[in-house]
């Protein structure tokens, strides 16, 4: 942990605020014919500056509902949700969208970048959005683009002309570039054969051992799970287990 | 997000397809386009017949005689057919109208002509030497009647270009040649110059005489057929008609104008007339023309539409990173405006060539106006923002978590 982050999270009182917390947090949907569906059932925990984290579970265990709340694009039924010592949980829409643009950068299984666009086009989206000078943008996206592990010959391609592993990086930049207290990622590997996904997974480590960035990692899939530093498991919307993980598999040779 | 963003992102949005976003930006071309070019030739034709109507002489008030009726009885003989108008009713009018500039009475009919063999049946006027003054009428060879035919009664004759051709071929020497009109023969002294206009009423096919001499040898009687007055200037038309209903009224003993045996026609009311004609032809033109602008905004709104569900996870990848609604409202609106205001742009230039093409081909002197300009860009800027907003509302409400699912 780097010294002038401890300046941040502790603040004047002596109460230790965690990067994130949730509190008895609970999502209840609504279906057509009225009936209620808990799809989280009162889950707390905390998430330190500088973890790794999987967040595991099968299908239908809420682990998506509880990534929307994670990633401020929605807000739990009752309970609270502190990110960086900021209530998220009674935030509007307008206000959610300001976290999600300053604090959140997200991965998604689907890649999602825009099809005709090159790739530093697709790094830079978040910087527009964020009000970044249009000079300062390309530098801040190619360090990015570093930082992920894209080579840099790839940079002006567009990004349908890319293979899924380099995508991935390249979202993985995005995630990056306007430097989030929180990285989420959606399923990260779901679309990648395996040695690509321990690519991916292995960046994903780097950038939390050298970087100390801090990561959150859905996924169902005990194996990319194990690439985590800690993992919790999640089932029927609550959580069974939360334990730090002794065999963590580490990637090197990137 | 800052304006040129916003651009710099519509350009790149529109740019990836361009094949459709050529097609839209056409339905908006052809609309604007044919509103420029239709009140164009509207606004063309309105001036042109303007300037026809001008072209008999301007600012004439004429007085034509009223229809005849029997003592009791509601059976008329037809407005004009009446003989009630007289030399001296338009030596009174010369007199006594204060603002009568010039007085041409005049007394035409239609008669047989013949000359060399050739005949011809025109119509045959009888003149003042005031009358082309009054009626815009040139002399192109010889000379027009004067003062001394009309004292002395000559047996003169100038001719239209139209009828010079009919009885001595086209461009033929007529000057010094004889006709015969009613079977007396008239000596020809004039040719007048060619005004166009062909058909009815045409002044190219006229024979002027001199209107003594019409009222002796081929009326047989002393009144006219329409007394033509010009006014000192257009704002004085309407007082001079006023003046002139007065004076004939108490000239003629008539005390109820209802029962007036002449009436009076003020240039000012025929050009009045013609243009609310014209101008209902140029609404008319403007409004199918506004169909195929309204026809292209639904084009624009079926793309953005179209758009909108195609990019339903680049929007939701958007809110994703931080985008606002009103960013992404903004965004899409933009997109609609600016494919309005592209096809805007090139269809008044389009639209301009059109009627540059028509006016340059003879067919139309067509005017391109400064507002119809004006309003067309306007119009297609609010196409732009009606057709865009239901779409670009669409985009901004998307739920993100949804949009980022949408396969």
């Amino acid at each position: 942990m780097q010294a002038g982050q401890d300046v941040k999270t502790f603040p004047t009182q002596f109460e230790y605020i965690c990067m994130i917390e949730i509190k008895n947090v609970v999502k209840t949907y609504k279906s057509g014919d009225g009936t209620e569906f808990q799809a989280l059932k009162s889950v707390s925990f905390k998430i330190e500056d500088g973890e790794f984290v999987a967040i595991m579970g099968p299908s239908g265990s809420g682990k998506s509902t509880l990534m929307h709340i994670l990633g401020a694009l929605d807000t739990p039924t009752s309970g609270t949700y502190f990110l960086d010592g900021k209530d998220v949980s009674t935030l509007s829409e307008d206000e959610l969208a300001d976290i999600r643009k300053g604090k959140i950068g997200f991965v998604f299984q689907s890649f999602n970048l825009l099809p005709r666009a090159t790739v530093l086009r697709n790094v830079m989206l978040p910087l527009v959005y964020n009000g970044v000078p249009h000079a300062d943008r390309q530098p801040q996206a190619e360090a990015a683009l570093k930082a992920a592990g894209l080579d840099e010959g790839r940079f002006h391609n567009l990004s349908n002309q890319l293979s899924g592993g380099q995508i991935q990086r390249v979202a993985i930049a995005r995630a990056l570039v306007n430097n989030p207290s929180l990285i989420l990622a959606d399923e990260p590997t779901g679309n990648l054969d395996t040695k690509t996904g321990e690519i991916v997974l292995g960046t994903f480590q780097k950038l939390n051992n050298e970087q100390g960035r801090t990561i959150i990692l859905i996924t169902h899939e005990h194996d990319v799970a194990q690439h985590a530093g800690r993992i919790i498991f999640i089932k029927d919307g609550q959580i069974l287990s939360d334990a730090k993980n002794p065999n963590q598999k580490l990637i090197k040779d990137l | 997000m800052t304006v040129a963003d916003l651009l710099e992102e519509t350009y790149s949005a529109l740019s990836s397809n361009k094949a459709r976003s050529f097609l839209t930006i056409l339905g908006i071309v052809i609309g604007i386009g044919s509103v420029i070019a239709m009140v164009a030739i509207g606004q063309g034709a309105q001036s042109s017949i303007a300037a026809r109507i001008q072209s008999i002489g301007s600012d004439l008030v004429q007085v034509t005689p009223g229809a005849q009726r029997g003592v009791g009885t509601q059976v008329s003989s037809g407005r004009g057919a009446s003989r009630t108008l007289t030399q001296e009713d338009a030596d009174a009018i010369s007199k006594e109208v204060s603002t009568a500039k010039a007085v041409a009475p005049e007394l035409s009919g239609r008669y047989q002509v013949t000359a060399k063999g050739k005949n011809t049946n025109t119509s045959v006027v009888g003149v003042s030497p005031t009358y082309p003054a009054v009626r815009n009428i040139a002399v192109d060879q010889g000379s027009f009647i004067s003062d001394q035919n009309l004292l002395s009664l000559s047996k003169v004759a100038v001719l239209g270009p139209t009828t010079r051709d009919d009885l001595f071929g086209t461009d033929a020497e007529a000057v010094g040649q004889t006709i015969r009109i009613k079977n007396i023969e008239f000596k020809v002294i004039g040719i007048t110059t060619a005004k166009g206009g062909t058909g009815f009423g045409s002044q190219d096919d006229m024979i002027f005489i001199p209107l003594t001499s019409a009222q002796r040898f081929l009326a047989g009687d002393n009144y006219v057929t329409t007394i033509s007055v010009q006014a000192v200037d257009s704002d004085s038309m309407a007082q001079t008609q006023q003046q002139i209903t007065d004076l004939l009224l108490s000239r003629h003993h008539i005390s109820d104008p209802e029962a007036a045996d002449f009436s009076t026609l003020n240039q000012a009311d025929i050009v009045a007339t013609a243009s609310s004609v014209t101008g209902t032809f140029t609404i008319l033109l403007a409004a199918v023309a506004g169909i195929s602008l309204v026809v292209g905004g639904i084009g624009i709104m079926n793309m953005m539409l179209t758009t909108v569900t195609e990019r339903t996870r680049e929007i939701g990848l958007r809110k994703a990173i931080g985008a606002k609604r009103s960013e992404i409202n903004l965004q899409f609106l933009i997109e609609a405006i600016v494919l309005t205001c592209v096809g805007g742009l090139v269809g008044i230039v389009l639209g301009w060539a059109v009627s540059f093409g028509i006016t340059y081909l003879g067919i139309l002197q067509t005017s391109v106006s400064f507002s119809s300009v004006l309003l067309a860009f306007g119009v297609s800027a609010v196409i732009g923002i009606v057709f865009g907003y239901f779409p670009a509302r669409r985009a901004a409400a998307l739920n993100p978590i949804d949009a980022l699912r949408y396969e």
